[in-house]
């Protein structure tokens, strides 16, 4: 079990700072928001992004991955989520093609992976049909091999060749037994995607399925693979949000240095001071309690939801307030949509509402300690 | 030195036959007497209280691998910690600042744990601006004449010295006038009064000295050069506290969430009290962060990876989350929690009520949550002033 970096993570995180830092400034990600750019993120970059083997971390080399492990791409979200990255990361790599991939369906491994090795495919995955973040609170219904329902917040499903679904084959809204998860293309009769556009630029979509055929030869796995899946999925967007928070903390304290009032530096005054130092505080525990997470899931360790719900939360509250404090500390500037600090502040309440929020993940912590 | 394996046999050979079942039972205040003076006395031949330090001033002489042995399998027969402020703070720091002759005359007594001290740093003028105490040591002759007060010193009714801080030039900046001086505490011009806290605890005293004697050859590290001397003392006190787990209570005692599946009862698997039960998972939750962070710490140094101070955190966040359990406890209690003492309430009930009034205390003493606050803001986060 590990909270620190291994050196071959150190040097993974560099390389990935390099790389983005040359490519991906966060002007990047506002000129494809204020385009509203039909994509929302850049093919050559993703291209790229497959060069560098990021997109083959968890695949097998059978795959044409290197078979490391959700610690190690951790290490690429969180340099990603610094640097405002829009690239389709968490709903390919981490949902959609990480259900095909711990799934046993080899047939469909052997067609997907290899092509997202190469960047050559987005892979979504259709759960949520409320606002509030609810797993199994599934209506959406596969009967006589077709699916019908609604689907929302479909992350990056309008770039998606692909989209695993999550239905009900038998039971109600809630259960966790009779649920049923298949790989539909996005192009087949009867879906319809409806691209979203979201306060924080992070690219969704509503996808509508209407009698949409599949065959079991289709079929990845039921809840036992929705659970792994969204296990890893969360621990992988903390880690995301901490490198978000990481830079909007690194600006706000830059601003206390150089931001003059009355006649001095803001940062003098005490008020900011302590409140800085408790940002501080909550991210520091943040990336603790992340690092642990990702190595609990990756050794399949016996409490790795716990720690997985224990890292979201705490990611989740981190983020809060280091979004809130960053805006309050900006001041007027901070209000404008000019200043980048107001990126990273939606970018952060996003993941804090992605995939269950603090509240949630205490309330599962709770559940998995037996109160 | 014997090899690691030979050496834990002898600590398990020593065991056994010296310490008693009814000693084996965790740190307590109410550990029989006379067996625990003999086990103390058993320790303190083999200079196993103080294992890391040379022999020649009563240590045991180990490395730190070795010492930690010996902690490790101590603990395992949950042995009595015989620790002191001689032992954790004064005597790290004779071994850093002390002269040859201080250290002879005072280490070997600390070992053996028959040289108890206490601490004189606090004043009632001074508790977080600690710099600008008052009490005044002049010299006469090869004595220095000690005039003033202390607050806050624990034990200060059993002790036999005191490790002291004392203004000797009274016309230098604050931070340079500070002397630490050594003294005995048996003297007529020492005058012990008592404190009892929120909580009706006494172990603090407040001390007069009304021209109480010290020797000249007593002052620890440079005349007017205590300050150094003591911020490097404070040090030893922060890394006790800040590696602490924090767990109230320890292993035998009812774990917070026992306490509050007790006080608020269960309902179909959860705690029927929604609000008190996402308290408590915030509240593990944060304890977590803590443990790990201080594991990280250790862990970043040992490799080598360089970063802002994360250690630097233990002692604030130490404090909020002891704080805030033993918020949890009462107010799941609701007016059970009120106890004081007597008739109407169970013994858990009436612990953490005390727990609740003595931990306020975590976030003012060793240096407030402010000061730990501004340090972290000025040293680890490099803001100006």
């Amino acid at each position: 079990m590990a909270v620190i970096l291994s050196e071959e993570q150190l040097m993974l995180r560099e390389s990935a700072q390099t790389f983005l830092a040359d490519q991906s400034p966060v002007t990047r990600m506002r000129e494809l928001r204020d385009a509203f750019d039909d994509k929302g993120y850049t093919p050559e970059i993703w291209k790229q992004m497959a060069d560098l083997g990021w997109l083959g971390i968890l695949l097998s080399e059978d795959h044409g991955g290197s078979g490391m492990g959700v610690a190690d791409l951790g290490v690429v979200l969180w340099e990603a989520g610094k640097a405002l990255a829009p690239e389709p990361l968490l709903s390919t790599l981490l949902l959609g093609a990480n259900a095909v991939r711990l799934s046993s369906n080899e047939a469909v491994q052997k067609d997907v992976l290899p092509a997202v090795a190469e960047g050559e495919r987005v892979v979504a995955l259709a759960l949520e049909e409320t606002g509030r973040f609810n797993p199994y609170n599934v209506e959406t219904k596969v009967e006589g091999g077709a699916i019908s329902g609604t689907k929302l917040h479909v992350l990056d499903a309008h770039v998606a060749d692909q989209i695993v679904v999550v239905a009900r084959a038998s039971g109600a809204a809630g259960d966790r037994d009779g649920l049923a998860l298949y790989l539909v293309d996005a192009n087949a009769d009867g879906v319809k995607i409806t691209r979203n556009r979201r306060m924080d630029g992070r690219n969704a979509a509503t996808v509508e399925f209407d009698g949409v055929e599949v065959g079991a030869e289709r079929l990845l796995g039921d809840a036992d693979l929705l659970d792994q899946v969204i296990d890893q999925a969360t621990v992988g967007l903390a880690s995301e949000m901490l490198g978000t928070a990481e830079e909007a903390f690194e600006r706000t304290l830059q601003y206390l240095k150089d931001r003059e009032q009355f006649g001095q530096k803001i940062g003098t005054f005490q008020a900011l001071r302590h409140r800085a130092a408790m940002m501080f505080a909550e991210l520091e525990f943040a990336r603790s309690i992340v690092r642990d997470a990702l190595s609990a899931v990756d050794e399949g360790r016996e409490d790795a939801s716990l720690c997985v719900s224990a890292a979201k939360a705490q990611a989740s509250k981190a983020g809060r307030l280091i979004g809130a404090e960053a805006i309050q500390m900006f001041g007027g500037i901070g209000m404008t949509d000019e200043e980048e600090i107001g990126l990273f502040f939606k970018r952060l309440k996003a993941a804090e509402l992605t995939l269950g929020d603090e509240t949630y993940h205490q309330r599962r912590f709770a559940a998995l300690q037996g109160y | 030195m014997a090899d690691l394996e030979t050496f834990k046999e002898e600590v398990r050979a020593v065991i056994a036959e010296h310490l008693p079942p009814e000693l084996r039972v965790g740190n307590r205040s109410d550990l029989p007497k006379e067996p625990l003076g003999k086990w103390i006395n058993v320790m303190a031949d083999r200079g196993w209280i103080t294992p890391e330090w040379p022999t020649e001033y009563g240590g045991g002489g180990l490395d730190r691998k070795h010492a930690a042995a010996l902690k490790a399998e101590l603990k395992k027969v949950k042995a009595p910690v015989v620790s002191s402020f001689g032992v954790s703070m004064l005597g790290p720091t004779l071994l850093e600042y002390g002269t040859e002759e201080q250290k002879k005359e005072f280490l070997p007594k600390i070992s053996n744990h028959t040289m108890r001290w206490c601490q004189g740093f606090s004043e009632p003028g001074s508790g977080s601006d600690l710099a600008s105490l008052q009490c005044r040591a002049e010299k006469d002759g090869d004595e220095y004449v000690i005039t003033g007060q202390k607050i806050w010193t624990t034990s200060a009714d059993r002790a036999d010295w005191i490790f002291c801080l004392v203004r000797t030039d009274f016309d230098a900046p604050k931070h340079e006038g500070i002397s630490f001086i050594l003294f005995p505490m048996h003297q007529d011009e020492v005058e012990v009064a008592p404190l009892t806290l929120i909580d009706g605890s006494a172990h603090f005293s407040q001390v007069f000295f009304n021209g109480a004697r010290a020797k000249a050859e007593h002052v620890v590290g440079p005349l007017n050069g205590g300050w150094t001397v003591a911020k490097r003392l404070l040090q030893h006190e922060r890394s006790t506290d800040g590696s602490s787990d924090g767990g109230i209570g320890g292993a035998a005692k009812e774990s917070i969430s026992d306490f509050v599946k007790r006080t608020v009862g269960m309902e179909n698997g959860q705690l029927a009290d929604a609000t008190i039960r996402e308290r408590l998972a915030a509240h593990e939750i944060d304890k977590r962060g803590l443990s790990l962070t201080m594991r990280r710490a250790a862990e970043e140094a040992r490799a080598g990876q360089k970063g802002r101070d994360i250690g630097s955190l233990g002692k604030f966040r130490w404090a909020n989350m002891v704080k805030n359990e033993q918020d949890i406890a009462v107010d799941s209690s609701g007016s059970q929690g009120l106890g004081w003492e007597g008739p109407g309430f169970d013994d858990k009930q009436l612990e953490r009520t005390r727990k609740w009034l003595i931990t306020r205390a975590d976030s003012i003493w060793g240096g407030t949550n402010e000061i730990q606050m501004n340090v972290i803001a000025k040293r680890v986060l490099g803001i100006p002033e």
